[in-house]
């Protein structure tokens, strides 16, 4: 039986909101993990995002807030122009740290910090974007025993960030936007909801 | 590995507290884990217990990891609507005082602070204001209180200056010195910027309008809390408190003292004590 997971986590830049779309629209309403993603965009786009999800599927869609406690079956975003980390405690922090691959929000950012409060209980994926930005965080949640995923390079539109990651963590399941949909359900639907503690 | 490296922070951060009276324990720790990393590797330790070693001894060494510690992020007039908002809600409520105080709380190089010095001129109002900018970190203090910046950089704030509804222009408020922009005497006169820390010192004066920006999220909800409880104390009845554009009280104890104002922007007010 394949193993449920309480925090999926994604990143991506150019070519990844249509893959979102497509997955997230989807979800479930019994989908039990927690979604956290970063999106590379610009700083002056603040509500872009949210806009995008609010209308498909079951899943409440929200920016993620300082402090906030992380809460199962919720789709969070992060707010552009801060890096979006996750607290032991289970709860989100914003920072207006340096950026990390000229990015911020950064996904290496989420990802490590992910690691670190979740340890093998992530599952961390990896969307068509431009640059390396996530490679390093993928890296950290296989180490801590978490899944991760990439998506498979012929169905990215932008390759540098998937391809970045698969050299980084080569025994990543290689997903496209429908297998990616089927790997979230395996792990996550039927889970119980639960608060992040 | 990972509870080795939690330790590590741990320790090195009551041997701060111990050998400088920096405290740095309740800070939110994903954000400051990843600052302690980076100042490893440009100061050439090769752990935090290194790190540690060399703070104790080497007085310097300290006040290059300050850097890394606390974050300086400052811009003037930083989100245009939250100062359009002070100028054209707050500030006419403030007006009705005989003298104004303001408390820019972790004000770092100062940019906050001089922005709304600017904003009380233009309203009139800063002949009877004082302005305090306090922060725990000294060399950002120092360059507070000299009003020195990149010309470029002031340059670049012309436009959040104009969007907060600007009656008059920026370029008013410094002058040129080669690549430098020296802020106006007169505003700096208004302003005391001094040391304080918001998680050991206490309440130094009742003010009418707080400001701490993007300083609470690198505080964990304790330290965010007893922040808050400071600026509850400092401020008059119905005075007003700013806090930074993704910052709230919505996940806070303290926030039974306060009711929302502008809520967008991130203002609220002091309750009535009676």
């Amino acid at each position: 039986m394949t193993r449920s997971v309480d925090l999926v986590v994604i990143g991506g830049s150019a070519g990844a909101i249509e893959v979102l779309h497509q997955v997230l629209g989807r979800l479930p309403a019994t989908f039990g993990p927690a979604t956290a993603i970063v999106i590379h965009v610009p700083a002056d786009g603040p509500h872009l995002l949210t806009e995008i999800f609010t209308t498909p599927g079951d899943l409440k869609v929200k920016l993620a807030e300082d402090k906030e406690p992380i809460v199962g079956g919720t789709i969070y975003f992060a707010t552009p122009d801060y890096h979006l980390l996750i607290e032991k405690g289970r709860t989100f922090a914003l920072s207006l740290d340096e950026r990390v691959h000229y990015s911020r929000p950064a996904i290496d950012v989420l990802f490590e910090s992910a690691a670190e409060a979740y340890g093998d209980r992530v599952l961390g994926v990896i969307l068509s974007g431009a640059n390396a930005d996530g490679a390093a965080g993928l890296r950290a949640i296989a180490a801590a025993g978490g899944i991760t995923a990439v998506q498979a390079l012929e169905s990215a539109e932008m390759i540098a960030m998937p391809a970045a990651a698969l050299e980084a963590v080569p025994q990543s399941l290689e997903v496209d936007a429908a297998s990616l949909g089927e790997l979230l359900r395996a792990h996550g639907e039927g889970a119980e909801k639960k608060d992040g503690l | 590995m990972d509870a080795e490296i939690d330790l590590e922070i741990r320790l090195l951060l009551e041997a701060i507290y111990d050998r400088y009276h920096y405290d740095f324990r309740s800070y939110a720790k994903a954000s400051l884990k990843r600052r302690l990393a980076q100042a490893c590797e440009n100061l050439e330790v090769a752990s935090l217990s290194g790190l540690q070693e060399r703070v104790l001894h080497e007085p310097e060494v300290f006040a290059a990891l300050l850097q890394y510690l606390t974050v300086q992020v400052s811009d003037m007039f930083r989100d245009p609507e939250f100062f359009r908002v002070i100028r054209t809600q707050v500030l006419p409520v403030l007006a009705t005082y005989p003298s104004i105080k303001v408390w820019v709380a972790g004000c770092s190089t100062g940019e906050e602070a001089y922005s709304l010095a600017i904003l009380l001129q233009e309203e009139g109002l800063l002949d009877r204001s004082i302005i305090y900018g306090t922060d725990i970190n000294a060399q950002a203090l120092r360059a507070a209180v000299s009003g020195v910046y990149s010309l470029s950089r002031l340059r670049g704030f012309t436009e959040n200056h104009r969007r907060s509804g600007a009656t008059t222009s920026l370029s008013d408020y410094y002058h040129a010195s080669g690549e430098s922009a020296i802020m106006d005497p007169a505003l700096r006169r208004k302003i005391t910027f001094s040391d304080h820390s918001l998680a050991t010192d206490n309440v130094f004066s009742e003010v009418h309008l707080v400001t701490c920006r993007n300083v609470l999220i690198y505080f964990d909800q304790e330290l965010q809390n007893r922040a808050l409880n400071l600026f509850a104390e400092a401020l008059i009845s119905r005075g007003f408190l700013g806090l930074g554009s993704k910052e709230s009280l919505r996940f806070s104890e303290a926030a039974g003292h306060f009711t929302e104002f502008a809520l967008a922007e991130r203002i609220y007010r002091r309750k009535g004590q009676s």
